[in-house]
């Protein structure tokens, strides 16, 4: 459940809700820390739940020593409240058998804060994709009806590419072969995608195809794609040091090493 | 992962598991997921004094709360303060998982893994011992469950934790000599100052230590836990001491014994490198 740190609730009423899935190579993660560190967004709260593995540590967006010292857990809400943007953060795995209690959780909490509308940032295994997937650019999207309704046109303009149905047994030349949404390695991303449209929530998905490595490039494909569309930066350039990098990104690949080695 | 160097680090497989479809379950499945999970429940075992108050409505009046997790913390807390002091053992809680031993013979095992401890002459003042393994999915439970029979006003928190060396991560390389050492991590509301540096990014806490600093964050209650972090595997000494400048703090309510018998020690500090036979 949200948990407030303030001492009123806030109000997330038309505010954009940007949030990751918890999936392949943590893309949709590395980009929502991506926006919360460069925005300077403030935590408005917590989402308090068993449905995470617990972890905690300090400021993850420390950018001093005064704000280091600052306890941070799973899963948080940042707000701009300038922009209208409020970003989810989700920190922790999902615990396998919860899943969709988290899925369901996130859905009446989106419902009840009444966001104008909700962006899942996400990825799916590279080598799991079809020939026609193979052959364009790694992005894709999904949008709910309710939120095609209104972003129709924008999305035209955009130019983007809607993710593939895949046929359930591929070989198979049979003309009855059911077509359906496949995001292997996804996560939550699928689920909540179909309860989204099934509570008519106005909700896209963004998504890369991309493989475990280091995945920071892909943070940043990914998310200069987002700001295609809801313009966070402006003046965007597809440099990626516009972005800030926070600080607990360091360190990604073990500590120092010995210098008596050399 | 391996590095360069071949050390292998522990990360998680963030390859996320295939949840894609949600299996039709037939109703035999169901009934054993559900039997699973009932057995997989935490249960808190107070004794008859405690649980009567517990059921009148009255938690646990409780200033200080003092949770010990790992061999070495626990053990810290059984050579330093509960041979010092008269306290109560008032209650338990058994957690079972995919860890625990098989039936037989356990209950004596569960019944020391994770104990609750009272202080004669000051009540307010509780300590936990745990030595077992909590799984991922039992920890939050745990949590709300522990937290649900104290008083929450006024309360303190300490978590003495152990971790390995291996899982700190730093720019400078770590000279040998440096470990065991502790760092803290505290919650908003926890208002002194911590006895040691606090843990730099991006490290990070887990298991029980997250879970309830997570829940006393959000519940807005003083917390603070150490965290040694110690080259050793086994219990020894010299980590023990690392967490006595932790307890300094908490001296109006829980003394020290400056100088435990080196016979108190012996009982408690296995000679593990004796069960190893790698060098025989």
């Amino acid at each position: 459940m949200f948990i407030s740190s303030q001492n009123s609730a806030p109000s997330f009423k038309d505010f954009t809700l940007v949030m990751p899935a918890v999936a392949v190579g943590n893309v949709g993660q590395l980009a929502v820390d991506l926006i919360v560190s460069t925005l300077n967004m403030s935590r408005v709260g917590y989402i308090h739940t068993d449905c995470l593995i617990p972890m905690t540590g300090n400021n993850p967006y420390a950018t001093c020593k005064e704000d280091a010292e600052e306890l941070h857990t799973p899963a948080e809400v940042y707000t701009a409240a300038e922009l209208k943007i409020a970003v989810l953060q989700i920190r922790a795995p999902i615990i396998q058998t919860k899943s969709q209690k988290f899925r369901q959780l996130l859905v009446s909490w989106i419902k009840a804060s009444e966001f104008s509308r909700t962006v899942v940032l996400s990825s799916s295994h590279a080598y799991q994709r079809d020939d026609q997937q193979l052959q364009s650019t790694p992005l894709r999207y999904l949008v709910t009806p309710s939120l095609l309704k209104v972003s129709a046109d924008a999305l035209k303009e955009l130019g983007w590419k809607e993710m593939e149905r895949v046929s359930a047994f591929p070989g198979l030349t049979d003309a009855n072969t059911e077509q359906r949404l496949y995001i292997p390695g996804g996560g939550i991303t699928k689920g909540l995608y179909t309860d989204s449209c099934a509570e008519d929530l106005p909700l896209a998905v963004l998504l890369l195809f991309c493989s475990e490595g280091d995945n920071i490039p892909d943070a940043f494909t990914l998310v200069n794609h987002l700001n295609n569309w809801l313009h966070l930066l402006e003046n965007p350039s597809q440099k990626s040091n516009k972005w800030k990098i926070p600080t607990s990104w360091s360190l990604l690949f073990g500590s120092g090493i010995p210098p008596a080695l050399f | 992962m391996a590095t360069f160097f071949g050390e292998v680090l522990s990360v998680y497989s963030r390859a996320v598991d295939e949840d894609e479809e949600e299996l039709d379950e037939n109703e035999e499945d169901e009934e054993i997921r559900r039997q699973l999970e009932e057995k997989r429940e935490v249960n808190l075992h107070w004794s008859p004094e405690v649980s009567e108050s517990l059921k009148s409505g009255n938690k646990l009046q409780c200033s200080d709360f003092i949770l010990a997790v790992g061999h070495n913390a626990a053990r810290f807390l059984s050579v330093y303060v509960l041979t010092s002091e008269n306290w109560d053992a008032v209650g338990h809680a058994s957690v079972w998982n995919e860890r625990s031993r098989a039936a037989t013979g356990i209950t004596s095992e569960e019944e020391t893994a994770c104990v609750f401890y009272r202080k004669k002459d000051n009540p307010s003042v509780l300590i936990c011992q745990v030595t077992c393994y909590i799984a991922e999915d039992q920890l939050f439970q745990w949590t709300e469950k522990v937290f649900d029979c104290l008083q929450h006003r006024e309360l303190n928190v300490t978590v003495l934790s152990d971790s390995s060396v291996a899982e700190y991560k730093t720019a400078d390389y770590l000279c040998c000599s440096s470990a065991p050492f502790l760092r803290s991590l505290h919650t908003g509301a926890f208002s002194g100052q911590p006895v040691c540096q606090s843990l730099e990014q991006p490290n990070i806490v887990t298991g029980l230590p997250a879970a309830v600093l997570n829940h006393c964050e959000v519940h807005r209650i003083a917390t603070v836990v150490y965290q040694c972090y110690s080259d050793v595997t086994g219990p020894d000494s010299v980590t023990m001491e690392t967490y006595k400048p932790a307890l300094t703090k908490l001296s109006k309510s829980i003394q020290l014994d400056p100088a435990p018998s080196t016979d108190v020690l012996r009982k408690f500090v296995r000679t593990t490198n004796i069960q190893s036979n790698l060098y025989i």
